[in-house]
């Protein structure tokens, strides 16, 4: 028996006043930034003032919300119809991370810290950085708003992680790996005055010290610690946004909107991460089911079709044409069942979880239009 | 056309945009290369269990171990490649560090290391797949090395290029010792005929954007590009550029000839919508194909399996690749 899934309520998710952020996420490749940039145009052309952060779009899509370079502030989208007003960005992660840098370190030692060539690679390279960097612009957004009134509903779109849940655990990775015990003792030495417990620690440390310096070559741990040094009065910092992040996420207001093709691991993902918000307490309001292919002639079987095409196909470009059209129709309904099969498992495990579906597009979107008409196929008014 | 990659070429390493089916198209490889005797490791990098899923076996832990065999008697072996792992490992191998590698770890060096620093990550990953490529062989007569290939599920093209520049990346960190002698080791290996990366992709607008600026981008950086894999290929039911056959006058006459089936005029024309659809989608990916032409590399189809990609379908994609390898058509 399978279980019809609950139709998730797009507009009035848009339209609900109270809700002041939506979180698109999901695996890489399955339309995230493309359903991120149609809930925003649909939200602002009914009335909501919008602004949507996207992470990585293609440059077309880029270039039909005005997004030509990458300068890490909202720009207003030009061509909104209707009532409300859309803004776009895309995050620049080594921007927001200098800025984080400017904005909480001593003025003395940020320039110190830019150059660091520690700085550099964690800034540009580590697993988490662009996730981490993403929510600290989403605070930030929410603040510019709060005092502008700009815009009341902000729209994210998620980095393209190999896992969905990455996003969910990179701003704790990086703020306990600031915290972390080797950062602590290595910045011990120039802060404590003794004691046993801290002298056996620090006879620990430097045998790791020693083999950290044969392995890596002296001069790096003196990079490492400098850099350290220099973080130091930005640490307390790091933990409390990540933790403050936390929070905004399981704010009333926020809902999270995860986003699939009707795939074996798209879905897969999409159902860890049903659970996972659940654990963190925080709203998931429903599953996004993009590249749908629905089937336009339901009562002509696969099999019938194909039967069919066979005693058609013969030497006459109209019985071939006709035999194609069977064939194609006979693929799509397959592909349709497989992928009916597939989300039908989604929701027999995710009972609760509502649903809305995009059919697959022929074409890439690539304007206000595309994004228009996937807005309405979202929202089910089409 | 030319060949994907030299005959000398013994290190794979399979890139592609996320959801381009690389993981598929790096197990497939192996199987070709393992056709008729060879034995061929595959190794995956970023802890995603992509390559046990796909063989639908229980995780792979970090050790070689037999997954399955190829047409005519080959071997794959499988090896989830643990950063951290692959650090003790070489701590043991060349320094006998012993207590000083358990204070590296009670410390939380080993996370540090391997985190602050992506750049020494990844010289720990591509040097464990590079040590496996110069293994020789103990137990294989007549063979020089312990495998004849080894194909790397390497990370997505966006980060490609950095991954594999791993000596550009650690310079900048280690000056000295033993972690920036070891990136050049491998480096050396990686910028050899010993070594394709082949980039994965669907004939979709953005994959292939992101395919022609990895390409450049590995060249740029000296690394030897092997094959474009273009993924998921679809069967064409109407000839190309004949989108005309699906007129208004061309659905009149498809009407009268599927009238007899049962199939009434409003359903002829929502085949016809559907004909029309997969016309476009056909000459879109035609504008994709001449693109993916202009980057100048072997392009190799791979076909759309449809259902799902099982055992069976990796072993028709693997049958695809070695005849693009040897040169047959597919």
């Amino acid at each position: 028996m399978t279980v019809t899934p609950k139709r998730l309520d797009i507009d009035g998710l848009l339209t609900d006043p109270a809700t002041s952020i939506v979180v698109c996420c999901g695996s890489g490749g399955v339309g995230k930034t493309t359903a991120a940039a149609a809930l925003a145009l649909r939200a602002a052309e009914q009335g909501r003032k919008v602004v949507v952060l996207t992470i990585d779009p293609a440059r077309r899509l880029a270039q039909s919300l005005g997004l030509t370079e990458l300068d890490n502030n909202p720009r207003e989208v030009e061509g909104v119809q209707g009532p409300g007003r859309l803004f776009a960005m895309m995050l620049d992660m080594q921007r927001t991370f200098d800025e984080i840098v400017e904005n909480h370190a001593d003025p003395d030692r940020v320039e110190q810290i830019l150059e660091n060539p520690f700085y550099q690679s964690l800034s540009a390279g580590f697993s988490g950085t662009q996730e981490y960097m993403a929510m600290e612009k989403l605070g930030q957004l929410r603040r510019t708003g709060d005092e502008t009134g700009s815009w009341d509903l902000i729209i994210v779109d998620t980095p393209p992680s190999r896992s969905a849940l990455d996003f969910l655990d990179a701003p704790n990775r990086l703020g306990s790996f600031l915290d972390g015990r080797l950062i602590k003792v290595m910045m011990a030495p120039a802060k404590a005055g003794g004691g046993f417990a801290l002298k056996v620690l620090a006879s620990g440390f430097s045998i790791a010290t020693m083999a950290l310096n044969k392995l890596l070559g002296s001069g790096l741990l003196h990079d490492v610690q400098t850099f350290v040094g220099s973080l130091e009065s930005m640490f307390g910092g790091f933990r409390q946004r990540a933790e403050e992040t936390y929070r905004l996420l399981q704010a009333e207001g926020t809902a999270f909107l995860v986003v699939a093709a009707p795939e074996p691991d798209a879905l897969r993902e999409a159902a860890y991460f049903t659970e996972r918000l659940a654990a963190e307490s925080m709203p998931l309001a429903g599953l996004i089911l993009n590249r749908v292919h629905p089937v336009t002639v339901p009562e002509l079987s696969a099999e019938k079709a194909l039967a069919a095409a066979e005693e058609l196909d013969a030497d006459s470009p109209d019985l071939r044409l006709a035999a194609g059209l069977l064939r194609l129709h006979a693929e799509r309904v397959r592909l349709s069942a497989r992928e009916r099969r597939l989300a039908d498992r989604f929701t027999a495990s995710q009972p609760n979880v509502a649903v809305a579906e995009i059919p697959a597009q022929s074409g890439d979107i690539h304007d206000l239009d595309g994004l228009r008409l996937a807005g309405e196929l979202l929202a089910g008014s089409n | 056309m030319s060949r994907p990659w030299p005959p000398e070429c013994r290190l794979h390493i399979v890139t592609g945009k996320g959801g381009t089916g690389k993981t598929t198209a790096a197990a497939a490889l192996a199987l070709a290369l393992a056709e008729g005797g060879g034995r061929v490791l595959l190794v995956e990098v970023e802890g995603r269990q992509g390559i046990a899923q796909l063989f639908d076996t229980a995780p792979l832990p970090y050790e070689e171990r037999s997954i399955a065999i190829a047409p005519g008697g080959g071997e794959v072996f499988a090896l989830a490649i643990d950063p951290e792992q692959a650090l003790l490992e070489y701590l043991d191998m060349f320094y006998k560090l012993g207590r000083a590698g358990k204070a590296l770890k009670k410390f939380g060096a080993i996370d540090f290391a391997t985190t602050v620093a992506p750049g020494m990550r990844d010289v720990l990953l591509t040097g464990k797949a590079c040590e496996a490529v110069r293994r020789t062989a103990a137990d294989r007569p007549g063979a020089a090395f312990a495998y004849d290939a080894v194909v790397m599920d390497a990370p997505p093209t966006g980060r490609i290029t950095r991954f594999l520049n791993v000596n550009t990346e650690v310079a900048g960190l280690a000056r000295v010792g033993p972690v920036k002698n070891q990136a050049e080791a491998v480096m050396r290996v990686l910028t050899s005929p010993q070594t394709a990366v082949h980039l994965t992709t669907v004939l979709e607008d953005m994959p292939v954007q992101e395919t022609l600026d990895g390409v450049e981008e590995l060249h740029a950086a000296g690394l030897p590009v092997g094959a474009i894999l273009v993924n998921m290929v679809r069967t064409a039911h109407l000839s190309i550029g004949k989108r005309a056959a699906v007129s208004t006058a061309a659905e009149k006459r498809v009407a009268a000839l599927l009238r007899p089936y049962g199939i009434d005029t409003a359903e002829t024309h929502a085949l016809a919508v559907l004909g029309r659809e997969h016309a476009e989608r056909l000459s879109l990916e035609e504008v994709e194909r001449r693109a993916l032409d202009g980057a100048g590399r072997p392009v190799v189809e791979l076909p759309l399996i449809a259902g799902g990609i099982d055992l069976g379908g990796l072993y028709e994609l693997a049958a695809a690749l070695s005849a693009a390898a040897t040169g047959e058509a597919a």
